[in-house]
């Protein structure tokens, strides 16, 4: 039984995501625990092998099914590649891709899963995941028995692999079953570019779940308006339909890097840290003072944003 | 058009959240639970499906804390059958355990299209949708914001990724949808709809079997995370507060004023 970590391999415009140098460093950090190799696989036309330092080689599948992504064609091919390979770990990231392949490619190898991770470890021969739960309230540390495990990972858990050199490239014939699938890519959807740009502001305004109701968003809109600032949210209001997809900040969002962010009545699921963690200033309003976001935030305030916002709005003017 | 929408509990975040003796599972009797929001999106969008191409509504839950409440909701809202898996399920229902009772049920129900939330706070061994969707051996598709028939047993589905990028895709019936967000905002229930639907009392009781699969994993524990760092609270009332703030924007250039 081989010993190795498989990487799950995502990219976006050709870039490999920082998601999957965060998750080559943990299959470092694994194998050297393990004792096998840490393999990339990359689905896909191109093997990306010089952006792939800290896999020892890539495993390249090529065929038209893999791109662009189709969840049934990555399954399988992530599912076949891993039996074949007896690989010990595999590594995805939360992401579509992660949401689509983890349970179903740990289901395909008999094999157990654990979501949403940030902590990997061998100890005395046994897997521990550290997982968040409960919106990241709580963490979860699990033993996962057995030869092989999938583990999917959140972004920024992992220190990215550094240096190394390019990895040799292993082609890997495509799976047959990939000729009679019953799922198929119709066409691809780019975003709504119409809108403000919010990855290009110095300061953003952000509001969650704790706005309550729709029309109370005019309050806080009217503090981004002072401030000269664009409105920004998390998921919760774009799936109600309270914000366009375009101000969303978080892992199925964007990824923004403002000056400072300013929340309002965000609580900080892990699907938001994501998108602005690495904001130079974070200011977190939230009357939860056990709020995860406190942890993330440089400074922290459990006063009533009904109060403070229009406390705000008076000083700037 | 026949779309099974498994809904579940989830203990209400809002909430101080406590732990057993033992550190390995909450304290149920002190939480509140209520309805998983994306089950929510994934009961408007089968009823927003009904509405526009007609189709049969079957809403199916395990036995957990307040389930009859979300059940009769979704029967006022339009679902044509609720449907509640009982038996031994005390505790948290890991992801394999309420998939096995779920894929046991619906291989004795025909379905076409089995809609249900993209992921819950408490799925540590997977979410929901990839794992029935393999355990069914059937399509699957998660992270979906819209789904319509396509005519000729496929349907089409709108997945996102991130950075804004969606693609549209078509996957053969019958299939397994994670929903990420309905097309529109849930509905709301009045609770003289929710009353009605409880009075016309219609509750399928069914034994679920295949629950006591469970996930390979076994926690050690749970623990609140320790901070690696926590804000600086600021004090003192709310116009301190506020001029904190904009000293804190005003020290960075970022105030025009």
């Amino acid at each position: 039984m081989a010993n190795d970590v498989l990487v799950v391999v995502e990219e976006q415009d050709g870039t490999v995501t920082d998601a999957t140098r965060e998750l080559l460093g943990a299959g470092r950090a694994l194998s050297g625990e393990l004792g096998g190799e840490v393999l990339a696989l990359r689905l896909g036309p191109g093997s990306l092998a010089e952006q792939l330092a800290g896999a020892d080689r890539v495993l390249h599948v090529e065929h038209p099914a893999l791109e662009p992504y189709n969840p049934e064609a990555w399954e399988v091919t992530v599912a076949e590649v891993a039996k074949e390979r007896g690989a010990r770990v595999v590594l995805m990231a939360t992401t579509t891709v992660g949401m689509d392949l983890g349970p179903a490619v740990a289901a395909r190898l008999g094999a157990p899963v654990v979501c949403y991770v940030v902590g990997a470890a061998v100890d005395g021969g046994q897997l521990v995941a550290t997982a968040k739960i409960y919106g990241g309230k709580l963490l979860a540390e699990v033993e996962v028995p057995g030869e092989a495990a999938v583990l999917v990972a959140i972004g920024g858990s992992f220190a990215p692999a550094s240096g190394g050199s390019v990895p040799e490239v292993e082609p890997v014939p495509a799976p047959a079953a990939l000729d009679g699938l019953r799922t198929a890519v119709r066409q691809r959807i780019e975003p709504d570019r119409s809108d403000v740009d919010i990855t290009a502001a110095d300061l953003l305004v952000a509001v969650g779940r704790g706005i309550g109701d729709r029309d109370n968003l005019e309050l806080v809109q009217e503090l981004a308006d002072a401030l000269g600032a664009p409105l920004a949210s998390s998921r919760p209001l774009v799936d109600q339909g309270w914000m366009p997809k375009s101000r969303q900040v978080g892992k199925s969002g964007l990824k923004v890097k403002p000056k400072a962010y300013l929340m309002f009545g965000i609580s900080g699921a892990p699907e938001h840290i994501e998108g602005m963690r690495d904001a130079e200033l974070i200011v977190a309003c939230n009357t939860d003072p056990n709020a995860p976001i406190f942890e993330v935030a440089h400074f922290g305030t459990t006063a009533d944003l009904f109060d403070l916002v229009p406390a705000l709005v008076e000083r700037v003017g | 058009m026949r779309i099974v929408v498994p809904i579940k509990q989830v203990p209400d975040l809002v909430e101080e959240l406590e732990l057993l003796p033992e550190g390995t599972d909450l304290d149920r009797d002190l939480l509140t639970f209520k309805l998983n929001e994306y089950d929510d999106h994934a009961v408007e969008e089968a009823l927003c499906l009904k509405e526009a191409a007609g189709a049969e509504v079957v809403v199916v839950g395990l036995d957990e804390p307040e389930i009859d409440q979300s059940l009769y909701t979704a029967l006022a809202k339009g679902a044509d059958r609720a449907v509640k898996l009982t038996g031994d399920l005390e505790g948290w229902i890991d992801t394999h355990r309420r998939v096995a009772a779920l894929a046991s049920w619906l291989a004795s129900e025909p379905f076409d299209l089995v809609l249900v939330g993209v992921q819950a706070v408490d799925d540590l061994d997977g979410q929901v949708p990839a794992l029935l969707g393999a355990r069914l051996g059937v399509p699957h598709v998660s992270v979906v914001t819209r789904v319509e028939p396509s005519g000729d047993g496929a349907a089409l589905v709108h997945q996102e990724y991130s950075g804004g990028l969606a693609a549209e895709l078509e996957v053969r019936l019958p299939a397994v949808v994670g929903v990420q967000a309905a097309r529109q905002a849930p509905r709301y229930a009045s609770i003289t709809r929710v009353r009605q639907a409880m009075q016309e009392g219609s509750i399928e009781e069914v034994a679920a079997t295949g629950a006591d699969e469970a996930a390979g994993l076994r926690v050690r524990r749970l623990f609140a995370p320790e901070a690696s760092g926590h804000a600086e609270m600021l004090e003192g009332n709310v116009g301190e507060v506020a001029e904190r703030i904009l000293e804190l924007l005003r020290t960075r250039g970022l105030l025009k004023a």
